[in-house]
């Protein structure tokens, strides 16, 4: 299955689903996030949107004008500044690595799913970046910095966590603990 | 050897390591899928070793994380050197960013970035004095999403039956996170920092090498079924290395450093 555009199919996708991505993602790691919360609660608006958009947590190596490696950092991370971001959208599609706090995945119920890329597939998700679009908050510095890129059959993706609150994480963790 | 021979040396370290794996982590990589049977972990690992190829082939970095550079340096006691071989390392590091390393390095509190992946001790730079006239240089660059799950304990001196148990808390606590399937560096003995530092060397050591005491810990931790990337699977930990150290009668201290499946290395010899 291929996203394109986020509207009310991504609410569809059930965990465990494999997809593709075609079209915009935004990058955002900590410091965007950060700074995103901090202009939310003081009303502020952003410069670009989160509403409808695909997100993917990563910290690229820009090279000139060419993505040389952007595979997905660990999700976790952005789990303190997600739901605020949530509560600010009506659909959203969010790219990672890891999956994300039993906040995150409340704050997605109806609303959003996760997808997991491949973590340290750097040269492999950079094969699937067509083109940089533009780029927001550079002062943040290359990795943290928030880059639109077009993207074409990114993925494989698994949905991790979908919008109904399925969370393959959470049943991997179950088996694990009562393995230890 | 003079100044410019190490500059280049290490240049050429830095890029083999960033875009080419070992191929004792390939194999195990390349065993890990073919022993797979869900189609999550075997798509994963299917990706891994595609990106590794594309990288190779392209002398892409591997992963974006181009980590924190570490060097081991064991320099021959019949060399005389007439020149700072930690400069060189810096000089290297500084000419590779951002053209292979992403700038990673910042102020541990105003989180500033330098630019260039040199700081307050970084690149981070151990050497040893050794028998001969060789200085031989190690490269390992050291991502955050792995680092970050790592842990140190300070066991009571007669407790060595719970490190097999710490090591599975360590792992089952990081889950997906470090992008397993991890490598998994241990450190017993020595003090607080010198734990740290051995459970960080035997990263350096090939996936090959496992004695029975590693071979048994592995076994334990692939039990657990964290699987690739934490969706689950036979494929949690490609390998367990040990580094030892005598240590204080009333002590045993014990440090896990966990490393993602993109365990890059490289050396060099002059």
């Amino acid at each position: 299955m291929i996203i394109s555009t986020v509207d009310e199919s991504i609410l569809k996708l059930k965990a465990g689903d494999i997809v593709y991505v075609n079209g915009e993602i935004l990058t955002a790691r900590d410091k965007a996030h950060a700074r995103a919360v901090e202009m939310l609660k003081a009303k502020q608006d952003l410069p670009f949107s989160f509403n409808r958009s695909i997100v993917y947590h990563c910290g690229p190596i820009i090279s000139g004008n060419r993505v040389i490696s952007a595979g997905p950092t660990t999700s976790e991370r952005m789990s303190p500044y997600a739901p605020k971001i949530l509560e600010n959208v009506d659909l959203m599609v969010m790219i990672g690595k890891g999956g994300m706090s039993k906040e995150v995945v409340n704050a997605m119920k109806g609303k959003a799913v996760y997808l997991a890329f491949t973590g340290g597939a750097g040269a492999f998700a950079a094969s699937k970046i067509k083109k940089i679009k533009g780029v927001f908050w550079e002062d943040l510095g290359m990795a943290e910095a928030v880059w639109v890129f077009e993207v074409e059959n990114f993925g494989p993706c698994v949905v991790a966590i979908d919008s109904k609150g399925n969370n393959l994480y959470e049943q991997v963790e179950r088996e694990v603990k009562a393995r230890l | 050897m003079n100044y410019k021979d190490v500059v280049e040396a290490v240049c050429e370290i830095i890029i083999r390591a960033q875009t080419e794996l070992p191929l004792d982590v390939v194999n195990a990589i390349r065993r890990a899928y073919e022993s797979e049977e869900s189609e999550i972990a075997k798509r994963n690992l299917e990706v891994i070793l595609e990106n590794i190829e594309i990288a190779k082939k392209s002398r892409l970095p591997i992963c974006q994380d181009t980590g924190i550079p570490f060097f081991f340096v064991e320099i021959g006691r019949e060399l005389s050197l007439d020149f700072d071989i930690k400069k060189a390392i810096i000089d290297a590091v500084r000419k590779q960013t951002p053209s292979i390393l992403r700038p990673n390095a910042v102020h541990p509190l105003t989180r500033k970035n330098s630019g260039d992946n040199t700081g307050i001790g970084v690149p981070v730079v151990n050497t040893d004095v050794v028998e001969g006239d060789r200085l031989r240089i190690a490269y390992m660059p050291k991502g955050a999403g792995s680092e970050n799950m790592s842990q140190l304990r300070m066991f009571l001196p007669m407790e060595a039956d719970k490190i097999k148990k710490f090591v599975l808390e360590t792992v089952a606590r990081a889950m997906g996170m470090p992008c397993p399937p991890i490598i998994i560096g241990l450190g017993i003995g020595g003090s607080f920092d010198v734990s740290a530092k051995l459970a960080k060397k035997a990263l350096l050591r090939s996936l090959d090498s496992m004695n029975e005491f590693e071979l048994e810990i592995l076994e334990a931790v692939n039990s657990l079924g964290i699987g690739p990337m934490g969706l689950g699977g036979k494929t949690t930990a490609l390998a367990v290395l040990s580094e030892l150290n005598h240590c204080h009668t009333a002590s045993l201290p014990v440090a896990v450093n966990i490393q993602c499946w993109a365990n890059r290395r490289a050396e060099v010899i002059l």
